[in-house]
């Protein structure tokens, strides 16, 4: 499905990104990439859509080099892979459904996406989308009206809306609560489930990768320092990603997270209660 | 003792210039050619003292406005005068999108860049009423000569602004659009346009109102408007009439601001 060979980025500031990176994504994996930040996680995403152009390597989709592509054909394979982004990336002036539907942009017409005439099939798709994601009445809000979460599934319509064959998730979790992280998470996960769709998801979250994915590829400085299942990774894998004391800070967030979530699911009750009485 | 050990003192350090002898020279030679350079200014108290029974006869025309015995030139002049705003304003703003776009360094290539910020640079670079004697010495008097001016004069104002509102654009949501494959045409319609759009519209507003007060401005080097008559009012001492005018502009130049700021609210 995806092939990623000794791929390299150098920054023009001299900061080398990727140091000769490779593996493959086979069908209907879910590969959750960790790794302290700057360790090239970002970079290593965006260069698979050529939103950041590698240095040298090749990147393939399905026998298609991506990294020979001229900037015509970028945009015929760029549909082909969704993309979910850290702090949800929505156009924030535009409607939920306009948002969902540029998603379509790579396979319409100018003149179709300029007037907001798409066709018919792509309008089903995105109301279907919607629903999937909980969001069917929301269609016409625009998309600064809603909150982080619901912000975050109009994001995932969108790259479905694209009817991908690879999908590329950064941070979805970065700014959410713990309790809508995981959420996120699972229905990213289920839906990828759904689909057979291939998905790499860069997570800084190691506890909570370990919970949704199949696959764990660890980042440090630029190079690939595990490839494995999430049952092998333990705190000797975790302290050659991270560094020793980061990894310890690290577990004890998690562990500050999870606290955090049950008292807020605990004060949400509280508020639910006390709103109930009032009424 | 409050002075003991230990007591630390703490003052902004100097935000410019950091040397201390500097600092003294630099500001006590410009407070030197300051006083210097008004004491150089010629002052005739003679022709003040004549200058205020001038003024003052203009205060009393003021103070009695006359509306009505040039009301069919003040209307004419009126006329004229928002036609070639409205229209300069609207031809204006259509020509300095895709000039704003192009001088945006984040959407355009490097050469187009440069053609487009020429453009804006040369337009800057001449107040309206230089632009406005180069036109009606062209053109002749009237007013296209003055909608060319001020159509000229909006292209550098707007494409300016709009670039670098463009350039200040939240670039994920850019990203974003871009990543679905979009055209370049799709990602100014998508991720830039709704971005830069309240902007674009409070900026045309005031562009309106600018080149309304411009119009009055220019007329008075023949490029027609409002300014032509008031400029003829002002030659015969019509003072009243002059100050009707005044008052109306002054009367559209305040619709103008209030309308704008309540639809700059409405297209948030």
């Amino acid at each position: 499905m995806l092939r990623i060979e000794r791929l390299e980025k150098q920054y023009k500031t001299g900061d080398r990104a990727l140091r000769g990176v490779s593996f493959d994504v086979g069908p209907g994996q879910v590969v959750g990439l960790i790794g302290p930040s700057g360790a090239g996680k970002s970079t290593l995403i965006r260069c698979i859509n050529r939103l950041v152009e590698p240095t040298a390597g090749e990147i393939y989709l399905n026998e298609t080099s991506i990294t020979a592509l001229s900037r015509r054909g970028l945009g015929r394979v760029r549909r082909r892979i969704g993309m979910i982004f850290q702090e949800y990336a929505l156009v924030e002036r535009l409607t939920v459904m306009e948002n969902v539907l540029s998603g379509r942009l790579g396979y319409v017409p100018f003149w179709r996406s300029f007037t907001r005439r798409f066709p018919q099939a792509d309008i089903d798709k995105a109301f279907a989308l919607l629903d999937r994601v909980g969001l069917a009445d929301q269609a016409d809000k625009r998309a600064d009206a809603l909150s982080g979460g619901q912000r975050q599934r109009v994001g995932i319509a969108r790259a479905l809306e694209q009817d991908p064959e690879l999908l590329l998730v950064d941070e979805p979790t970065a700014s959410l609560d713990p309790k809508t992280s995981r959420q996120i998470m699972r229905l990213i996960g289920e839906i990828c489930a759904e689909r057979n769709l291939p998905t790499i998801i860069n997570i800084h979250d190691v506890v909570l990768a370990q919970q949704f994915v199949q696959r764990i590829i660890g980042l440090r400085a630029g190079e690939v320092v595990f490839d494995g299942p999430p049952a092998e990774l333990d705190d000797q894998v975790l302290t050659r990603i991270y560094g020793e004391e980061d990894w310890a800070a690290m577990r004890h967030s998690a562990d500050e997270d999870r606290r955090e979530a049950a008292e807020a699911a605990a004060l949400d009750a509280d508020r639910e209660e006390r709103m109930a009485g009032m009424a | 003792m409050t002075t003991a050990v230990g007591q630390r003192r703490w003052r902004r350090p100097p935000i410019l210039i950091h040397s201390r002898t500097w600092r003294y020279l630099i500001y006590g030679g410009a407070v030197v050619y300051l006083m210097l350079a008004v004491g150089s200014l010629e002052v005739n108290w003679q022709r003040i003292y004549e200058g205020t029974e001038r003024g003052w006869r203009f205060i009393q025309g003021f103070l009695a406005p006359d509306f009505t015995r040039r009301w069919r030139d003040i209307a004419l002049g009126f006329e004229e005068s928002l036609t070639m705003t409205v229209t300069s304003t609207v031809v204006g703003v259509l020509i300095s999108i895709p000039i704003g776009i192009g001088a945006a360094r984040n959407m355009a290539p490097l050469p187009v860049y440069y053609v487009c910020r020429a453009i804006v640079a040369l337009s800057r670079a001449f107040q309206e009423i230089i632009i406005a004697i180069l036109f009606v010495a062209m053109f002749g008097f009237g007013p296209f000569a003055g909608f060319l001016t001020l159509t000229f004069a909006t292209i550098g104002f707007l494409a300016k602004l709009l670039a670098e509102d463009i350039e200040d654009i939240d670039e994920s949501q850019a990203e974003s659009i871009r990543a679905t494959g979009a055209s370049w045409t799709q990602l100014v319609n998508y991720a830039i346009q709704p971005q830069v759009m309240p902007r674009l519209i409070g900026l045309s507003l005031y562009r309106l109102d600018i080149n309304f007060r411009e119009s009055a401005v220019i007329g008075i080097v023949g490029a027609g408007g409002i300014g032509a008559t008031l400029n003829t009012s002002m030659e015969r001492y019509a003072y009243d009439t002059a100050a009707a005018i005044m008052i109306l502009i002054i009367v559209v130049v305040m619709a103008a601001e209030y309308s704008s700021s309540y639809i700059r609210k409405w297209v948030q």
